[in-house]
């Protein structure tokens, strides 16, 4: 059932690789909701499957070696993952707009930030060059890129860092997206820049109003900026509550444990960091345990034999554990 | 000898490094790229000192002169009783095996084509002269100080992940005692839940052998946890140095505050409330830095003066110190 506030619903993809060294198991069946208008921080570690989750859903992964092997994606009233080619491209970079890590391999070296602008402008909304080119200067201006008119003109090496990034912002808004899906946007910039992209998103998404998806390792950043946080963890999403009460209340024990190993910037100085010991799990294995299972402090038998699914506990808080304290049951 | 207190292991004077920019056939220099403009500091024996600075700002092209890696175009290094910048190559090399580095990327600072044993035990051969048992022996336990198996000495770096590669690292770094060891960026390949292993495994070795850090990072939450002594730089000049707990609760240099107002709390409600300074514009190029106070261009505070006199680097309150003419 799609609601009324929704305007993204995933519902059980899974994603594989085929590798020579054997299956990859990067997506286990994954189930989301995006309201309109909210910000949805995803968070994990390297090898999680965030981006490879966000990818499946618009075909953005070189098949083969990848794979969606099940799931569902319904936006505007179609399953994405059943459309064609020609059908995805014209919400690719369209209704669904994109901003990945680094923004120097994602911008062509060789055309001019003008061109790489105004083309999905003239390919998505049918605009002409002209009118093309004004909204570009519009966009521009709008990411916070001095002197905009006169460095429409200039190729990205002429740009910083982070004013590629804001090139990269402008881009994936040109056609007016429902839906922005940011990927590690901002890890590759130095903190003073970050906090500068940062806040252009947070006037972006006042002034424009779309839905975005955040992906970051940074539990700093998620926290200042989304409205609901999915926590993954070995291609599953292990836990999902509105923002304050994640950071407030954390049910999982990754979630808890992560947010324990973090040094603080205020406050009081920790004597010594705590860890999570051993290694993120491998992803060639079948997933049939919970994934944190072997790295798990609370771990209980049961965890060892079946995976747990993401539950509702209360308040739209949902995690996927076998070990539930507040519960009679489990006592 | 070296002056300052009798505890210090490292000293630092005046210390510069620029590299010249060339073009065209001759090579003809056409400019310089001024990565380190003159910095002064101290290391006490076994402390932390922390050098935080955003990407470009020279803290690591810093650890290199130090280690002598790279040559000072200007400025003295001290090491223990030894003036590393003026002795001869042959005296040098009898200092290597006391400094030691620590590099951020443990996949490409392990030669992928040697196993963790030999890679641990080149420079024992390099600068020890040890039988073949006990250096197997000597590999065996610095193995099993940093929490990796002894017997994986003939595997190969590739078998092993990012936060293990690390440990075999660290325990090449540890392979000829070393008082002094400079971590460059040690955790910032490593994910958010290996990170903390690491870091803690550094502080028990510290604790263990007596180590000195010179600890180079962008990471300021974990700067604050593992430093003593904090230094903050900005395009090649150390612009504060304090404590950490003063530097972290009364910073008083307009970059250090920004800094620190840019890093994103790991909590919402604190993350709401909190006023920030954003700073505008870029980082200038070292290339071409800004006369006067090399912040001036960003600083939102700036006077007239600040874009015309370079700062005094003076101290402020005891062991805090400051180049800023607003302070």
């Amino acid at each position: 059932m799609l609601s009324q506030h929704s305007i993204l619903q995933v519902e059980n993809i899974a994603t594989r690789f085929r590798t020579q060294e054997g299956l990859v198991h990067a997506v286990n069946g994954i189930s989301f909701e995006l309201k309109k208008g909210e910000l949805l921080g995803v968070v994990g570690e390297s090898g999680a499957g965030k981006s490879v989750t966000m990818m499946s859903l618009l075909k953005l992964l070189p098949m083969p070696p990848a794979e969606i092997v099940s799931g569902k994606a319904t936006f505007d009233g179609q399953d994405l993952l059943k459309l064609d080619l020609e059908k995805l491209r014209k919400i690719r970079g369209g209704k669904i707009g994109f901003i990945f890590q680094d923004p120097m391999t994602s911008l062509n070296p060789v055309l001019t930030i003008g061109y790489q602008l105004t083309e999905p402008m003239r390919e998505h909304l049918g605009l002409s060059r002209k009118n093309a080119r004004i909204r570009a200067i519009e966009l521009l201006d709008l990411v916070g890129i001095p002197m905009a008119k006169s460095r429409i003109n200039d190729f990205p090496h002429q740009f910083s860092g982070g004013m590629r990034q804001r090139v990269m912002i402008a881009i994936a808004l040109a056609c007016d997206p429902q839906i922005l899906i940011a990927d590690e946007p901002t890890t590759a910039l130095d903190v003073t820049i970050q906090a500068q992209i940062l806040e252009i998103v947070k006037r972006l998404r006042e002034e424009l109003g779309m839905a975005i998806i955040w992906i970051t390792h940074d539990l700093g950043v998620v926290a200042g900026m989304a409205d609901r946080v999915a926590v993954m963890y070995g291609g599953y999403i292990v836990e999902e509550a509105p923002v304050n009460e994640l950071y407030a209340k954390p049910k999982h024990p990754y979630t808890q444990d992560l947010l324990k190993t973090l040094p603080n910037l205020e406050g009081k100085r920790a004597e010594r960091l705590e860890s999570i010991k051993g290694q993120p799990p491998s992803l060639y294995q079948v997933p049939r345990s919970c994934p944190f299972a072997p790295r798990c402090n609370r771990v209980l038998e049961r965890c060892k034999h079946e995976n747990p699914v993401l539950t509702s506990r209360n308040n739209n808080h949902k995690v996927a554990c076998w070990w539930n304290p507040d519960s009679a049951l489990d006592s | 000898m070296m002056e300052g207190t009798n505890n210090t292991l490292l000293k630092v004077d005046g210390l510069v490094k620029h590299f010249p920019i060339t073009r065209g056939i001759f090579r003809r220099q056409v400019g310089t790229v001024k990565a380190v403009d003159g910095i002064s500091f101290e290391i006490k024996g076994r402390e932390t000192l922390g050098l935080v600075g955003e990407s470009g700002c020279g803290k690591s092209t810093t650890g290199r002169v130090i280690l002598q890696l790279l040559e000072a175009t200007s400025g003295k290094v001290f090491f223990k009783d030894h003036e590393l910048t003026a002795i001869s190559r042959a005296d040098l090399r009898k200092q290597r095996p006391q400094m030691q580095m620590i590099f951020q990327d443990p996949q490409d600072s392990l030669n992928p084509r040697m196993t963790v044993g030999s890679i641990i035990s080149e420079p024992m051969l390099e600068h020890q002269r040890l039988k073949k048992k006990q250096r197997q022996e000597r590999v065996e336990q610095l193995l099993n100080s940093v929490g990796l198996d002894p017997n994986v000495t003939n595997r190969y770096p590739h078998e092993f992940s990012g936060g293990q590669r690390q440990r075999i690292g660290i325990a090449r770094a540890l392979s000829l005692s070393p008082d002094f060891i400079i971590c460059d960026e040690p955790i910032a390949a490593l994910d958010v839940s290996i990170q903390a292993q690491v870091i803690n495994l550094l502080e028990d070795l510290q604790e263990e052998f007596g180590l000195t850090y010179l600890f180079i990072s962008h990471d300021l939450s974990m700067i604050r946890h593992i430093a003593n002594r904090v230094a903050v730089m900005y395009l090649g000049r150390i612009v504060e140095l304090a404590s950490s707990q003063e530097l972290y609760s009364r910073p008083v240099h307009p970059y250090t505050k920004a800094l620190l107002s840019a890093v994103p709390l790991h909590d919402p409600v604190l993350e709401k409330k909190r006023k920030r300074t954003i700073l505008t514009g870029d980082v200038p190029s070292p290339a071409d830095p800004p006369s006067g106070c090399h912040f001036s261009t960003r600083c939102p505070v700036a006077e007239e003066n600040c874009f015309k006199i370079a700062p005094e680097w003076r101290e402020i309150s005891s062991g805090h110190n400051v180049a800023c003419h607003l302070v």
